[in-house]
């Protein structure tokens, strides 16, 4: 916890006043899964980053040597790129608060201190 | 589902078992393998891994997983011309060329000429946030990509499990990795995939359940200090293959799985005979020693003379210039060469030349398979005529009984396949069951000799006589065999009525014989003088009557003569008295009458 604190404060302060969210979605073809999350994440964004955000979709199946550069393995991988740390969602997005708190959106809950336990 | 037996098979299970499957009768039946080039391994798996199939490879931390993999693809693609794709989820690709470095493989190259390709898979869990369904379709469109932009035939899976540790939902990676590796299959790839090994499962995460066409499971075990290096074949489906553990050695060009030879007993044999170096020994052996690629053995207890009868091997073998590897184990090369100094064989000259080459090392150095490895590797560079082990029993203390036993068999095979005379050394111990101790090697040799100490009469000697020796016909005598400045006898043994004579019993008998021989000859000596003296007395005595008689003969002549002389001149006499007589009345008739009768007067 004291680590990811200092992280985000570090994040915060280095960045950019109104900060900007980079983010990738990477999907391989047009299979329901990568649809929903698409539709998900565009939801998303709408709601809460509203002109701070870029978001750049890739298909894996149309360029597979991409996955290397974001060791990709779970299909659909939204990665946030920026603001640092680089963090990864996967799955279809469909839980939005832990897609938040993913995203730096929303403070983690308490019980839902994701990561740091193995 | 899985066998856990660890009991070390006999070696002759695994040799009849080829005869028992018969040979498919088209290519069609045979389930089609993919070669590994890794020493060994290809034999016993009667050709490799599956083709196209998954082989699951698992053992614990440390038992060479990751290189048998590797060595797989490195081989694959120097040696079949078949590239290949490593996926790693471990180690960098950084890390996996250095620490492959050392067997001599050189990934970088490979890469650079796209043979190999290296993907680190790198995950970590910190990063990743799991929100909802998801698949592993980037793993797989990564392998895929991999893959294809190499023509990939070979793929290897290092240590898959670390999926495990990274992504939470293990329902997910379960179904995940079910479909991985069918898709493998489906792509046509022969892989590998190592997995570390459970503590009551073949492997943690239960991979078997979904990579059940071959399982390999590769052990290290620590037995009595010395560690070695185990491979057993769990399960393959569709093939035969050797069941048993195979000791297997990570060496300077990868690993080696032995036996090296082939499983069968199929080597071809020779009908020349080589000499052991000691004539009488020889003519023991039907005159003409052993047969060439012949497995001799030779027992005896300490100090019965082994190492010598070794080395006048050795000695025979360099003069004929055939070249010979002597793996000495208790006693350094410079050691043997100054003991047999004192006994007349001068073995420097061959080192020298180089047609005689002594390796020696400490059985308890390394472990059996090392030893084993080592000197399959000497004899390959050396490649000789004769290979002497002396003694092997001291390989004994680098391991087990019945592991000392496998090594020996392989050993046999490997040198009998190259027409190889091997004589190898027992020691055994005074009073125990000679016989009994050996019957594990001994089954496995040619020719057995035997040295033994005899004692008698408050001396010890040694003997030397043939056990066994196939195909030839051999004496069945004890021999005497005598050690001297000059170099090894084998003498007759004195057989009497009170048993086999040895050393002084056997000198004081031929003194006797001997003396009595000379007494004979005096005897005869003595008869023939005193015949001779007779025959001298003999001579005399008839001369001596011949003169007697001779004399008597003379004088018998001389009284026959005088006798006859007398009668003439009796009748002389009496004419003339007669005329004497008539003379009176004729004498005015013959005139010369005075005359005759004047000179007989006188």
């Amino acid at each position: 916890m004291k680590t990811k604190g200092a992280r985000r404060r570090k994040s915060r302060s280095s960045g950019s006043p109104p900060e900007f969210w980079e983010l990738r979605l990477y999907v391989a073809g047009q299979t329901p899964r990568s649809v929903t999350a698409f539709a998900n994440l565009q939801q998303i964004c709408k709601g809460h980053l509203k002109g701070r955000y870029r978001l750049q979709v890739i298909d894996l199946v149309a360029k597979p040597q991409l996955s290397k550069g974001d060791q990709i393995l779970a299909i659909p991988t939204l990665v946030r790129k920026l603001p640092e740390p680089v963090r990864k969602i996967i799955g279809d997005l469909s839980d939005t608060e832990r897609v938040l708190v993913g995203l730096d959106l929303r403070p983690p809950p308490a019980r839902l201190t994701v990561g740091d336990e193995p | 589902m899985i066998r856990l037996d660890f009991g070390v098979h006999s070696a002759y299970d695994l040799k009849i078992m080829p005869r028992k499957v018969p040979a498919p009768t088209s290519p069609a039946a045979r389930l089609p393998k993919c070669p590994t080039g890794i020493q060994g391994f290809d034999e016993i798996t009667d050709g490799g891994f599956p083709r196209g199939r998954p082989t699951l490879v698992c053992g614990f931390a440390g038992c060479g997983k990751t290189l048998l993999a590797v060595e797989f693809l490195v081989r694959g693609a120097t040696q079949f011309d078949e590239p290949g794709v490593l996926m790693c989820f471990e180690e960098t690709r950084a890390e996996l060329e250095a620490n492959v470095a050392s067997l001599g493989f050189d990934l970088a190259d490979l890469i650079r000429r796209r043979k190999l390709l290296v993907d680190h898979v790198r995950v970590e869990r910190s990063e990743i946030h799991e929100t909802g369904e998801y698949d592993l379709e980037g793993l797989f469109v990564r392998l895929n990509h991999a893959i294809d932009s190499i023509g990939a035939k070979r793929v290897v899976l290092d240590t898959i499990e670390g999926l495990f540790a990274a992504l939470p939902n293990e329902a997910i990676l379960r179904a995940e990795l079910r479909r991985l590796f069918r898709w493998l299959k489906d792509k046509g790839v022969t892989a590998v995939i190592t997995a570390e090994r459970g503590r009551d499962q073949l492997t943690r995460k239960g991979l078997e359940e979904y990579v059940s066409d071959c399982v390999i499971l590769l052990d290290h075990r620590v037995n009595e200090r010395i560690a070695t290096r185990h491979l057993r074949v769990v399960k393959y489906r569709g093939s035969l293959h050797g069941t048993n553990e195979f000791p297997f050695l990570i060496g300077d060009n990868g690993i080696s799985v032995l036996p090296i030879t082939s499983l069968g007993l199929n080597h071809a044999v020779s009908s020349e005979r080589i000499p052991s170096g000691i004539p009488q020994l020889d003519a023991m052996l039907g005159g003409q020693g052993f047969f060439r690629g012949g497995s001799i053995l030779l027992t005896g207890t300490p100090g019965t003379g082994k190492t010598s009868v070794a080395a006048y091997f050795a000695h025979a073998s360099a003069r004929r210039h055939e070249r010979a590897l002597f793996f000495a184990f208790e006693e350094s090369p410079n050691q043997v060469i100054r003991n047999m100094h004192s006994i007349g064989l001068r073995l420097e000259p061959w080192v020298k030349q180089g047609v005689l080459r002594f390796h020696a090392a400490r059985p308890t150095r390394y472990g059996l398979e090392m030893h084993l490895a080592t000197m399959f590797k000497e004899i390959s560079a050396f490649r000789p005529a004769v290979v002497i082990v002396d003694p092997m029993t001291s390989l004994l203390a680098a391991g087990s009984e019945s592991e000392a036993r496998e090594m020996v068999t392989r050993l046999i095979d490997f040198l009998k396949a190259q027409q190889i005379t091997s004589l190898f050394t027992s020691l055994t111990h005074e009073g125990s069951a000679l016989q009994q101790s050996e019957i594990a090697i001994s089954s496995l040799m040619d020719s057995w000799l035997l040295l033994q100490n005899i004692e008698s009469d408050g001396e010890r000697n040694r003997g030397i006589y043939v056990l066994k020796s196939r195909g030839m016909a051999h004496s069945n005598q004890i021999r005497e065999f005598v050690i001297t400045e000059q170099g090894i006898d084998l003498v007759d043994a004195y057989i009497g009525p009170g048993g086999m004579l040895v050393g002084a019993a056997r000198a004081a008998q031929n003194a006797r014989e001997k003396a009595a021989v000379v007494a004979s000859q005096q005897e005869a000596m003595r008869l023939r003088r005193s015949l001779e003296r007779k025959h001298t007395a003999v001579e005399r005595q008839i001369a001596t009557l011949r003169s007697e008689y001779e004399a008597e003969e003379q004088e018998a002549r001389r009284a026959g003569e005088q006798t006859a002389r007398r009668t003439l001149v009796l009748t002389s006499d009496r004419a003339e008295r007669s005329r004497l007589r008539l003379a009176d009345a004729k004498r005015a008739v013959s005139a010369p009458e005075p005359t005759k009768r004047g000179k007989r007067k006188r």
